[in-house]
Parts: C-alpha cells; structure tokens; sequence
C-alpha cells in the first residue's frame, strides 16, 4: 500500500524521488500499448523482452514498460529506445532477440525496423524526425508514449497533480473557472462550446449537490482520440476532472465509458484506485479540505448516449435517451442536479492551462478556437493515426505534411470531418484553417475529431448513405422527425444508389432535412441531415448523374455498375469462369469470356481475380453493355496491355 | 404563484411560471395538434408536432410547445409558415407508417400529400401513450419500448401483463391516436387471464404476435 500523500510538499519530495530512480535508469524500452498496438501482439513482445533481457542479464539496468499509443497507428507494434530515441515500428515478436542483443547492447541500429518514407523512401532514426511527428505539436498526446498508464509514478514524475496542486492551492474555484475562460478551451466532443462558462453556469446554478461527468462515449465513425487518451493518460483527464469538481463545487464525478473500451475501463478504473491510495481522491485532498471521489459508468452501447442528456439519463440508470434540454444540464442534469459534461479530451487539457497559464494557452489557435485539437486521421491517406495539430493548422497540412497524401498517387477529393453529425469539405477548401467557426460556415462541424480523407474512387452519394444508414440504426427513435425523418432519408438515398432515382429526389432530400434540422428533439437529429446537405451541396452533380444518367461516376453503386469482359482483351485464362459465385460467365479455355448480366450480382470478383496483364474486366456504369462477340474463339496471341 | 406574461400569436398572455407553451396556449383558447401529448402524463416530446416558434431577443428558434417553459417577455407563433411546413412534414411522414386515426384527421387539416414517402406500414407512432400511461397512472410497467432507431417498438412484458392487464381492461388502448390493431386487440382483453406466459415481449402492432396471442387466450 502506497503512502498517503497529504500536503503539496510531500508531492513535491516524493516526486524527486520517484525522477531520481528514474533518472538512475541507463536504458528504456517502451513497447506501445493501447488497443490496436495489442492487436498486433504489443502485450506477448512485452512479455518477450522480459524474458529476453533476463535471458541476458541486464534487465537492472534497463526500465521496460508498456505505455498506451504511440499515435503512428498503421505502424503499430511501435518499440521506442531512450535515451538515443531510436524508433522501431511495426516490430514483431521474431525481432524481439536482435533488438535486445544488437540495439541494447550493442547499440547498433536495426534498419529494417526504421520508418521508412512511402514516398521518398528515406529512413528516419529518431521519432521526432519523421514527417508524421514533425507536423504535429502533441502538447495533450505527447505524454502517452512515456507513460505507463497502469503505473501512478510515471504520471507524477512527468509532473503530473501539480495543477491540481496549484489549484487547491494557490486558486479559489472562481479564479480556476477565469482561468479556464480566459484560455477560452471549447469543448472537443463536438458542440465547441465555452468550457469555463459551462464550469460557471454548474456553479453559479441554485441547487446541490453539483456534479462533474466526463464524457467517454466516443462513437463517431473512424474516431478513436479519446479511446486513446483514456486507456494511454487516464490521469491526465482524471486530474482535469478533479480540477473541474474544485472549481465547480463538486464532491461527485463519473467517467462515463464507452462499453466497447474495455481497456480503457481497465485502465481508468486502476488509475481511479491509484489515485484513492495517493490520497488525490477522497477527503482533504492533499492535506486542504476538499474532498471529491469518481466513480466510472459504463455505457451500454448506444451511440446516442453522447448526447449530454441521453448520458445523464443512463447515468441515472434509465433508459438512454435524450430528454428535452429547454432547461440545461448543466442546471437540471443527473436526478435534476446540476451536473457538468466535458468530453475526454477538454479535461486533459485543464491541467495545461493551470501549469502554464490561461495566456500560454490561448497564444496557441486562432482568434476564436484556442490550443491544440487531436484528429484521428483515417481513410485514403498514407499515414493513418492520431494527429493532434494547433487550431488554425489548415487541412493540406493535415492531409499532405503529416498524413503523406493519398495512396497510389489518387486525387483528394473530400474529407468528412465531424462524424454524422458533420459533413464532407470538398478540395476547394483544402486550405481551410482548422477551427470551429469555420468548419460551421461550409456545413460541417469539429465534431470530436474523425477525419476521414476521401479519394477520388469515393462515391459521395454512397458516403451520404453510409452515414444515414448508421444513424437509422443509432437513432434512439423517441421523436419522429429523426426517427421517421432519417427512414426517409435512407430510403430515397438507397433509392439513388440502386438506379431507381427520380427527379425532384433532390428537393425531398432539402425539404426534409430542413425539418429533421428544425424540429428534432436533440443534437443526433438536429445535425443528421448534414452529411446529405453537404453531399448535396458540394458534389450535386454526382447526386445528378445518379439520378437523370444512372450513372455513378466513380463507380462505387453497385445498382448502377455493370461488369463487362473486354473481347479483345480476353485471353480465355477462365480465372473470372472458376471464381464467379453465380455461375454468371461463359467461357473456356480458348474463348472469349463473356458475362451473363442476367446471373451477374455485381460481387467484383471477376474485376479483382482478372490478372493485371490483361485487364480484361471493366466496370461500366450509365450506358449499355456492349453485344456479345460473334465469333468467340482466340486465334490469336493478343497484345498485352 | 408567479405569473410570466408572454405574447402568443400576437395575443398577451399571463401564465403560472411553472407552466408549459403548450397549456399556456391552450387556456388562452390557442389550439396547437399533439399527438404524444395527455395532460395526466409528464409531458414527452416525441411528435413534435406541437412545435412552435419562438423569438427571444433577435434569435429565432423551433421548440416543441409541450415541454418548452414559459418566460417573461417570450413571442411565441404557433402558426407561422415554418411551423405549418414542419408539421406537414410530421404528418407526412407519418402517413408513411401509420397514416389512420388522428393522424388522418390531422392530414386533412393541414392537406398533406398521402403519398410523399415510401410506405412502410407499422400502425405506431411510438408516441408512448400507452407505455407512460402504464407506467405513471397505473404504475404497472406492462408496456415498454424495445429496439432504438428505425427498429424501435411497443411491446407487452407477457409475465408483468398477464398479473396487471386483466384487472384494467385496456386502459392503454383508448389513448391509442392510431386504432387500428390495439381496438382489434381491446376485443379480447376481457379473456386475457387466460393469455400463457411466453419469454418474448409481444408486439403490439405485429400482425403474426399479434395472432400469437389471442390463439392463447380463446
């Protein structure tokens, strides 16, 4: 059991000690650790390196741990050397052996575990350097890579509840709620709306006990920043939490988890304990007389309990569904009480600004969205991971210094930023500063930081779909302009994709987003008719092609696409014949293949097995399928393409 | 008690602080449509069909009447062009699922189209009439909501239904805006002590449960 830690002072001792221990450490190794990097077998390389270092003798003079992400998602499983820095990324357990004996004690480099660049083919040695990194200023995420989340030290040493010390401290709970204004932090779950003046309204509201929830119930598609920051710096947000209670008046917190974040759960709870027994939770924290305890609520697994008052109402241990919000949470929340909600990512900003000061922090942005925003940046783009960038960074940043472009040398056509809820930027504004306001004025919105880049193979009818598909599904169906209204929508949507569009689609699309817009009962239904309008906006001549051509431009809507087999390129080899599901193509060796369009359900296989020599299978969409050859017969050696 | 004073389709209105739009609108003789609304039941809104305009200051926004509190100074329209569109819209859409009892009376008076969208026949509205009247006049929980979005449903919970239903008699199902399956279901509700318990919920609009059941209870 861990002493008790009562006063500023003995933090500040027991910190010294825990940074000289560490300073005492000649070598660390730390082996990436969050969800993903254990999906490609982070924990047995861990488990690896112990046994190889003991093997070898020299486990004293090496720290081994295992911290959360490491942020370069694609090259997970990631190993990170200190002090040379030395990165390697996608490590597997086969490499565990030479990385001990050449790297840590021979100090040699390994090359082939080095970054490589896709484009330029140049290797980068230490982390820092690398395109991905160098883009990017990780002031809230940079922490995780040197953090072991299951280890309370870790945090303490790199500084860690010295705000909190500075606040209970040095702080009244009204100068923490000016601080917290003045560095003007928007909330990064989505809305963007003022932190500070949030904490001031729970404060100043008549009734108590107050309560402070964090929000934890990330869904949007392709987004996974708070996932990361919770099972990679539980502490961080846990200290903004606390904060947070100081300054509001709380005694009570929640941490609200999503119930598909079984490590984070993990995580939070062993932190929360932690935490308990160094005395930063519970009563006279740190030797003053407030007192404040968090307990952790697991979601069931609706989306919509994002949704501030949906997450109350679960909180409360009723159904998940929004309620009517005329009157605030943040006056009549959890059972009626005054109840703060920030999302993960605003709390762990919280402990910056008090360390560093409401002016550091607003130095960093634009005029009127401040600090850094983490984006998970996912798609047709090279470099897929979490990127954290200051406000006012512009999208080509993002997309071409950091994320490397788009593959196989395709143009940008689109990112959908903001989930559902948001809506795709077309390439006209690539240039377009990362900031609330403005991602507002062209239709989309922050969201909580999904990107998702688009190439020009993308079908923005179909995307339009995609997103109305999930949110039929995630609608929580309590009032009927969303429920009934995002029905409608999905099914003329489904309508266009299959061919069977009409003229006038367009409109009905407009009109009845207009509504669902105006009359739904909570921010699901209210924003749900973005994706469509921003589709519709920006590329209404692909919605036109669908509809007056039944034609998809790029391909992608299976109900307009037909497969046709090249006559003159066709060199009989039967791979379509042997791999067709339905029986749909006529051939054989020696003849030109032909495709039954009455048998063919358009799976692609023929497209994908056809080999890259002859390339013989198209995919046609808007006009008829050319006749059948009359003479079906290969006399000939044909040209290779 | 303390009284607001707003103005309400250009009509000056003092109303209980603690009352809604909707019931200050209603005792100064203005009629909104509801659907999902019954004044022994805490207000819902789900229809949304009694949403109103309201400008406070220079911002103009929809609300829905029945849960929106009132306030000093507040200007309220319950017919304005926005409003009427919109609930032209619910009724239509509502067509599409269930478009009998008083959401056909509320098409003819506002003139909707029967046929704008794809029909997709369910005969609820989920306005969760029954289910609240279950739960808060009865206290009997024999109904509930399973399924959320599009799948969304009212069902019976046979073991709670099968002790509590008998002795009410179909309560639940005179508050039923739809009547088509629920009247049809009333018919049988004096045998329902004879109803055997089943481990699934029973839909209330599902033709096949529906048939399920009063096999069981005849």
């Amino acid at each position: 059991m861990a002493k008790k830690i009562r006063s500023p002072e003995e933090l500040l001792q027991f910190r010294k000690k825990v940074v000289a221990f560490k300073e005492a450490v000649k070598t660390r190794i730390i082996v990436s650790g969050g969800t993903c990097c254990l999906a490609k077998g982070s924990k047995r390389i861990f488990e690896l390196f112990r046994e190889e270092l003991d093997r070898q003798n020299i486990a004293a003079g090496v720290e081994l741990k295992s911290s959360g992400c490491h942020s370069f998602c694609e090259n997970e499983v990631i190993v990170l050397i200190l002090p040379e820095e030395i990165c390697y990324m996608r490590v597997r357990a086969e490499d565990v052996k030479e990385i001990v004996s050449r790297t840590i004690i021979k100090k040699e480099i390994m090359e082939r575990l080095l970054y490589k660049d896709p484009l330029t083919g140049e290797q980068f040695i230490k982390e820092g350097e690398i395109p991905f990194y160098k883009h990017q200023s990780q002031i809230v995420f940079g922490n995780n890579r040197f953090i072991d989340p299951k280890n309370i030290e870790d945090y303490i040493a790199s500084g860690g509840y010295e705000a909190l010390v500075k606040a209970l401290q040095t702080m009244t709970p009204e100068e923490v709620i000016t601080e917290v204004k003045k560095a003007n932090i928007r909330g990064r779950g989505g809305g963007g709306f003022p932190a500070g003046s949030k904490w001031e309204t729970t404060r100043n509201a008549p009734n108590n006990p107050k309560y402070v929830v964090v929000n934890c119930d990330e869904g949007d598609p392709g987004a996974y920043m708070d996932r990361a920051l919770m099972e990679g710096n539980p502490h961080s947000v846990l200290e903004g939490l606390i904060i947070s209670g100081y300054a509001i008046g709380a005694q009570e917190g929640f941490i609200y988890i999503r119930q598909e974040y079984p490590l984070a759960t993990e995580n939070t709870l062993h932190a929360i304990n932690q935490a308990r027994e160094y005395g930063f939770l519970g009563e006279n924290i740190l030797g003053s007389t407030f007192n404040f305890d968090v307990e952790v609520h697991r979601g069931a697994g609706a989306f919509v309990t994002g949704e501030s008052s949906a997450l109350m109402s679960a909180i409360e241990g009723r159904v998940g569904q929004p309620r009517p919000k005329y009157i605030r949470t943040a006056v009549s929340g959890i059972w009626g009480k005054p109840s703060n909600l920030n999302n993960v990512e605003t709390l762990a900003n919280v402990p910056l600004v008090i360390n560093k000061g409401a002016d550091w922090y607003s130095s960093i942005g634009t005029e009127n969205s401040k600090g850094t925003k983490i984006f998970s940046l996912v798609g047709n783009v090279n470099n897929t991971g979490l990127v954290e960038v200051p406000m006012g960074t512009t999208i080509r940043e993002i997309v071409y210094d950091i994320g490397g472009g788009i593959p196989g040398g395709r143009q940008f056509k689109a990112v959908q930023i903001g989930g559902p809820s948001g809506g795709c930027i077309p390439s006209q504004f690539l240039d377009m500063p990362i900031d609330y306001d403005e991602f507002t004025k062209v239709g989309a919105m922050m969201g909580s930081g999904g990107m998702i880049v688009m190439d020009e193979d993308t079908c923005m009818v179909d995307v339009a779909r995609y997103f109305l598909d999930f949110l039929s599904d995630e609608s929580c169906g309590k009032c009927v302009p969303c429920r009934e209204g995002i029905r409608q929508l999905h099914k003329i949507l489904m309508k266009i994709v299959r061919g069977d569009g009409e003229e006038g689609d367009i409109a009905l699309l407009e009109d009845l987003s207009e509504v669902i817009s105006a009359a739904s009962l909570c921010a699901l239904g209210q924003t749900a008719a973005n994706p469509v309008l921003t589709a519709i906006k920006y590329f209404r001549e692909e919605f036109l092609a669908h509809i007056n051509e039944k034609r998809c431009p790029t391909k992608v809507c299976q109900g307009l696409v037909s497969y046709f087999i090249q006559p003159d390129r066709c060199q009989g080899c039967t791979a379509c014949l042997k791999n067709c599901p339905s029986g749909a193509i006529d051939g054989g060796k020696g003849l030109i293949h032909v495709i039954i369009q009455e048998k063919c359900v358009k799976c692609g296989i023929c497209f994908e097995v056809c080999p890259d020599r002859y390339r013989a299978v198209e995919k046609l969409s808007g006009g008829p399928v050319p006749p059948v050859p009359a003479d079906r017969e290969i006399t000939r050696r044909r040209v290779e393409r | 008690m303390k009284k607001v004073s707003l103005t309400i389709d250009g009509k000056e209105i003092s109303a209980s602080e603690h009352a809604t739009l909707l019931q200050a609108a209603r005792d100064a003789g203005i009629q909104i449509p509801t659907l999902c609304h019954d004044d022994r039941l805490a207000p819902y809104g789900s229809c949304r069909l009694c949403s109103v305009e309201i400008t406070s200051g220079k911002k103009a926004k929809i609300v829905a009447s029945c849960v929106y509190p009132v306030e000093n100074g507040l200007v309220v329209e319950t017919m304005s062009p926005r409003i009427v569109k919109i609930r032209r819209v619910i009724l239509e859409l509502l067509q599409a699922s269930s478009p009998k009892g008083r959401v056909e009376e509320l098409s003819k008076v506002y003139g909707t189209s029967t046929d704008k969208f794809e029909k997709e026949l369910t005969f609820c509205i989920l306005c969760g009439l029954c289910v609240r009247y279950c739960s808060e006049v009865k206290k009997a929980h024999a109904l509930g909501f399973i399924g959320r979005g599009i799948e969304k449903q009212v069902v019976f919970f046979p073991e709670i239904a099968l002790k509590s239903c008998p002795g009410c008699e179909g309560e639940c199902f005179s508050l039923c805006p739809t009547g088509i399956l629920p009247n049809k279901f009333a018919q049988s509700v004096p045998s329902f002590g004879k109803v055997q318990p089943t481990v699934f919920p029973v839909r209330l609009w599902d033709e096949d449960n529906f048939l399920n059941l009063t096999r069981n209870i005849t």
